[in-house]
């Protein structure tokens, strides 16, 4: 497997982290709740990041099955942000167009942004529906999205004021040119 | 009276209509009022900060200034996940270099502080206890319960600064005040995986399962929760635990703001109890409430 030297100073850079603090307590993998699923735990990752793995890290299913649920983050004792450092391997595997390993991950984080984009708010049904068309996944979850809407959980058309759909666009326009 | 801006998010709009309506019955007999920022957008929740770090400071900044705009210097986020957005894009601002001039070119903002506050942190004031504890009506003291506050609330408590991170008791004591017996358990701040529920559900549910089962174990006839995305997964999802592990749960999990509204003597088609997926009139009727 190719080296990356770069890689580490890379993902420091962006993610404000100093992974080479790092001596592999594993007390992040310890009380990760998706570590029994992810192909590299959490440890590994960083371990991977510093040995300059570049592409074992953006392929991993790790980078896109953190919940972000701060656990190794709060728990590190040489107190490195392992959810930033996460968060940097996403947009950087978005970024060079890699295949993610888990699919419906990212195309649901993207439609949130473009829904986000458009609307301002989250529109739910709108979301369920536009996520279904990209996955393929038609008959995940049919029954419950069927009692919420009964329910009156999911609105059958979006909540959203003009003067927000504008504001939220022109974040996401200057975002796109700010590095 | 007592007012705050209100950031309702997205959830309290929709999945979590039970909270936002539980929360303002409770808040009015209270004397706290409520006032919902003008035209809000999405904080950009969990989605957002995955994929652009910049994106989700510049939603969650937006929101904070137009608290600042409409003259308040509190701002009530019920929903864990923004409470956390809005927390952390603070918390960066002030301690990642550069940020700041970044951001300067999304948008104009000013380095006023406002407090991001999170309903249990108003109503655990001893002000507020006292108050409750004054105009109480029905006494719950047979009501057996487990607290779950989930994992961004206290975390990482640097950001937050919510109670301790790793065995919170703020909801035990306000539950407490109403007289039910909030049971120890280790599932406090353990997650749920609420950013999958709409992409890799198995997480949800085998991660839903395990704190369904712990809170079984200890004994708890409901689990109090403090979060709409917290509640979609415990309640929404037991049917499909009970199709994956073939163990049925029944577990009624309620807002900590339905618990207390019940104890005001709100009735419970007010507090929309009726809108769980899980019935909660056995649980009500078996402890008289
Ligand atoms: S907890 Fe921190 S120091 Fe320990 S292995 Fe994980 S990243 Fe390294
Ligand atoms: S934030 Fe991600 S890596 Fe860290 S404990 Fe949670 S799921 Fe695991």
């Amino acid at each position: 497997m190719k080296l990356y030297p770069d890689f580490v100073i890379q993902i420091k850079g962006e993610s404000h982290q100093d992974i080479n603090l790092c001596y592999q307590c594993k007390k992040c993998t310890s009380g990760c709740p998706i570590a029994y699923t992810m192909d590299y735990t959490p440890a590994q990752i960083i371990h991977a990041i510093r040995l300059g793995l570049k592409e074992l890290v953006l392929n991993s299913k790790t980078i896109w099955l953190c919940a972000s649920c701060e656990t190794c983050t709060t728990r590190c004792p040489q107190e490195i942000d392992l959810v930033k450092v996460m968060d940097v391997c996403k947009s950087l595997a978005i970024c060079l167009r890699i295949k993610p390993k888990i699919k419906e991950v990212p195309i649901f984080y993207k439609l949130v942004l473009t829904n986000i984009r458009f609307l301002g708010r989250m529109y739910e049904l709108g979301l369920i529906g536009a996520l279904k068309l990209c996955t393929g996944n038609f008959m995940q979850d049919v029954n419950l999205g069927i009692t919420m809407f009964k329910k009156g959980k999911l609105k059958l058309l979006p909540s959203f004021t003009f003067k927000g759909a504008l504001t939220a666009m022109n974040i996401f326009n200057k975002a796109k040119k700010v590095k | 009276m007592k007012e705050y801006a209100y950031y309702p998010g997205c959830s309290l709009h929709s999945t979590g209509r039970e909270y936002d309506v539980s929360l303002k019955s409770v808040c009015k007999l209270l004397d706290i009022e409520f006032r919902e920022i003008k035209d809000w957008i999405c904080c950009g929740s969990t989605p957002a900060h995955n994929i652009s770090k910049i994106v989700s400071i510049a939603l969650s900044v937006k929101n904070i200034e137009l608290v600042k705009k409409m003259g308040a210097k509190e701002v009530v986020t019920p929903c864990v996940a923004c409470f956390s957005r809005f927390k952390a894009a603070i918390y960066d601002l002030q301690n990642e270099e550069g940020l700041k001039d970044k951001l300067k070119k999304i948008m104009p903002y000013s380095d006023d502080e406002i407090k991001v506050l999170h309903p249990l942190e108003i109503f655990s004031q001893d002000e507020i206890l006292t108050k409750i504890n004054n105009i109480k009506k029905k006494d719950l003291s047979g009501l057996k319960v487990v607290c779950y506050y989930g994992c961004l609330l206290t975390r990482p408590p640097k950001v937050t600064r919510f109670d301790e991170c790793e065995y919170p008791q703020t909801m035990d004591k306000i539950l407490g005040s109403v007289g039910i017996v909030t049971l120890d358990w280790s599932y406090k701040t353990d997650c749920c995986g609420a950013s999958f529920s709409l992409t890799i559900p198995e997480i949800v549910i085998k991660l839903s399962a395990d704190i369904l089962n712990e809170a079984r174990l200890v004994g708890a006839e409901a689990i109090a929760v403090a979060c709409p995305l917290c509640h979609i997964n415990l309640d929404g999802r037991q049917a499909d635990i009970k199709k994956a592990y073939h163990r049925d749960y029944e577990i009624p999990i309620l807002y900590f703001t339905q618990l207390v509204g019940l104890s005001l003597g709100i009735l419970s088609d007010k507090l929309l109890l009726d809108k769980h997926f899980v019935d909660t009139t056995r649980l009500l009727s078996v402890n008289k409430v």
